[in-house]
Parts: structure tokens; C-alpha cells; sequence
């Protein structure tokens, strides 16, 4: 009984490594340079890089925000 | 970059949090079986719930800002509507949506309040409806307890990558069930796994001390984020909006920011006095929170 388990799951093992492989693949060299294009696109809207005046920043605030 | 606010409130161990859409709201989880949901301006606490279980490993605002999902021990994801009116009990309005067979370990709503995705310890994931409580797609493929996902970014697609105690990291289709990717570099449990901002790739964090980029289109690891010098694993990643920083929170109480490109650390964060357990960028990338096993939250700017 455990010889064709274990056959039925190598099967599933292998069909699954099939699909796996068949993935179409992109050049680690192309796939690198459009992640570093979308970081420089991206850079100047990021707060946490470049830094937002404390007057924007609702964390910034050294004085607490009181509504009356 | 300091922590600018520090919310106290939980009687233990900082389990799970998650950011509300407006970019203000915080709602974490704690062993003690307590979740509370924070304004995280003022610090206040707005709501609180006690679970039937205690380690609530599991939290999540949904998207419209008006519920939140927790769980863990008690094998269940609920959904809890928040409400102000004093005289309801948020209790009362509990719903249970998903059933494993071992603990939550964690759960994201998808793009609306209406689905909910579950990671448990019983080596599945899994897509529920929240209005009937219906399974609606169950994922199977990891090798031991899965303990994190994250799903894509929505313009890219119905897709969400998830990692597990046998290092792998899986990427799957909502659609249909089945796993498009995997990969199997880390050494050690895969803790926390996280998309990059466009969705062509993912961060994952690691008992192994190492973070690694990888790269979806490329089908591989593109880098790892690690020194000799660290040697406690990595238990949470996020990225800055850009996707230019990763932030990781480490088991030995600090949080490295790296840059994502060079592969370098940029800052090591000190405050937390025990182990940083979650950590997540706000909505607009103004701020990141981390929770710790210190019984607070941090927010840092």
C-alpha cells in the first residue's frame, strides 16, 4: 500500500516540477535593471528614503495635536 | 529615523499588527488573547477585543477599515465590525470565517471585506468567503507549517506568495489552487515573506538570519540581506514605498533597514527590549511600526 502511495505522490512531485519548469523565465540582468528603474522612479514619493518636512510628517509633531 | 510614538496597552507579547487604509489606524494582537486597535497620532486606544484563545498570531484590517480579522490557537480566523456605539459589544457581533486544523498563523483580507486568506500551522492556505463562511479554494503544497503570506500588489494580479517551516517560499493562484513558483534557499523556517512594491518580486525573512530578494520573472534569488555580525533570525520584512529600503525586525531585539539594490545595511534600529515580532510599512510610506515581545509597538518615522 505505502509502495503506491509513494509512487502516486513522486507523480504529483514530478507534474508539479513540470509546470514549475515550464514558467516562462526573464535574464536575472533584465529582471535586475527594471527593479532598479521602479526604485528610481519611485524614490522621490518615498517618505522613509528621502525625508518629508516635519510639517507633513503627522508622526514629526513634538507637539500633540489637541482638538478642542 | 527614531521611534516618534509608543503604544502600551498589551499585557504581553506583541504577536501581529496590521495598518488600516487611512494610514493611521493600527490593529495588533497579543499572547494574552487581547487585540486592540490604536489611532496611532494620538496613541489612543479605540478598540479592544478579548479572544476565547490566548496567542492571537494573527491579525488584519480589512480594507474598508470598518472590520478586522484575527486568530491563532484557536484554529479560527473572525471577523470582528468595529463599531462605536458604546452599547454594542464587538463581541457579541463575532463572526467565525475560517476552521484549520492547527493554529492561524497569519491572514489578509484580499482587495475587498469580503474574502479573507489564511495561512495555519496545518501546512495549508486558504481562501474563504466571509459573508457564508465558505471555503473557497484551499492551497496544499508546503512540506510543514506555513507561517506568513502576503499577497500581490493589485495591479499585478491573483496571486499571493506564502512561506513555511520547510523553508520554502510559494507563490500560488488564487484562481486555481495551484503553486506557479517556489523556492527553496533559506536554511531555516521562512518567518516572513513580503511583496516588493511593483509585484515582480518578494523579500523573505528568515531563522537563518538571512532576508533574500526574489525575483518572480527571473525565477530566483537575486540577493540575500546578511551579515556575520547577525546571527538571530529575521522574524518580519517590509519594504519602503520605492521598494529602495527593506526593513527587517530580528529576534535579537533590533531592526536593520537595508538597501534593497546594493545589498547593504543602511541603519541598524535600537529600542525594542525583546524580540521584534512584526513590522509594517503605513499605506503612504510615511511611517513603519513594529511590534514587539516587549508588550509594545513602536512607531518609527
Amino acid at each position: 500500500m505505502s509502495a503506491t502511495n509513494n509512487v502516486a505522490q513522486a507523480r504529483k512531485l514530478v507534474e508539479q516540477l513540470r509546470i514549475e519548469a515550464g514558467v516562462q523565465r526573464v535574464k536575472v540582468s533584465k529582471a535586475s535593471s527594471e527593479l532598479m528603474s521602479y526604485c528610481e522612479q519611485h524614490a522621490r514619493n518615498d517618505p522613509l528614503l528621502v525625508g518629508v518636512p516635519a510639517s507633513e510628517n503627522p508622526f514629526k509633531d513634538k507637539k500633540p495635536c489637541v482638538i478642542l | 529615523m527614531k521611534t516618534r510614538r509608543t503604544l502600551k496597552g498589551h499585557g504581553n507579547k506583541v504577536l501581529c499588527m496590521d495598518w488600516c487604509k487611512d494610514k493611521r489606524r493600527i490593529v495588533s494582537s497579543s499572547q494574552d488573547g487581547k487585540v486592540i486597535v490604536w489611532d496611532s497620532f494620538t496613541t489612543n486606544k479605540e478598540h479592544a477585543v478579548t479572544m476565547p484563545c490566548t496567542w492571537v498570531m494573527a491579525c488584519a484590517y480589512a480594507p474598508s477599515g470598518c472590520a478586522i480579522a484575527c486568530g491563532g490557537l484557536d484554529n479560527k480566523c473572525s471577523v470582528y465590525p468595529l463599531t462605536f456605539d458604546k452599547n454594542e459589544s464587538m463581541a457579541a457581533k463575532k463572526k467565525s470565517v475560517a476552521m484549520h486544523t492547527n493554529y492561524l498563523s497569519a491572514c489578509s483580507f484580499t482587495n475587498s471585506d469580503m474574502q479573507i486568506l489564511t495561512a495555519s500551522g496545518d501546512g495549508t492556505c486558504a481562501l474563504w468567503d466571509v459573508e457564508s463562511g465558505q471555503l473557497l479554494q484551499s492551497f496544499h503544497g508546503h512540506g510543514a507549517d506555513v507561517l506568513c503570506l502576503d499577497l500581490a500588489p493589485s495591479e499585478t494580479g491573483n496571486t499571493f506568495v506564502s512561506g513555511g517551516c520547510d523553508k520554502k517560499s510559494m507563490v500560488w493562484d488564487m484562481r486555481s489552487g495551484q503553486c506557479v513558483q517556489a523556492f527553496e534557499t533559506h536554511e531555516s523556517d521562512v518567518n516572513s515573506v513580503r511583496y516588493y512594491p511593483s509585484g515582480d518580486a518578494f523579500a523573505s525573512g528568515s531563522d537563518d538570519a538571512t532576508c533574500r530578494l526574489y525575483d518572480l520573472r527571473a525565477d530566483r534569488e537575486v540577493a540575500i540581506y546578511s551579515k556575520e555580525s547577525i546571527i538571530f533570525g529575521a522574524s518580519s520584512v517590509d519594504f519602503s514605498l520605492s521598494g529602495r529600503l527593506l526593513f527587517a525586525g530580528y529576534n535579537d531585539y533590533t531592526i536593520n533597514v537595508w538597501d534593497v539594490l546594493k545589498g547593504a545595511r543602511v541603519s541598524i534600529l535600537f529600542g525594542h527590549e525583546n524580540r521584534v515580532s512584526t513590522l509594517r510599512v503605513s499605506p503612504d510610506g510615511t511611517a513603519f511600526c513594529s511590534g514587539s515581545w516587549d508588550h509594545t509597538l513602536r512607531v518609527w518615522a
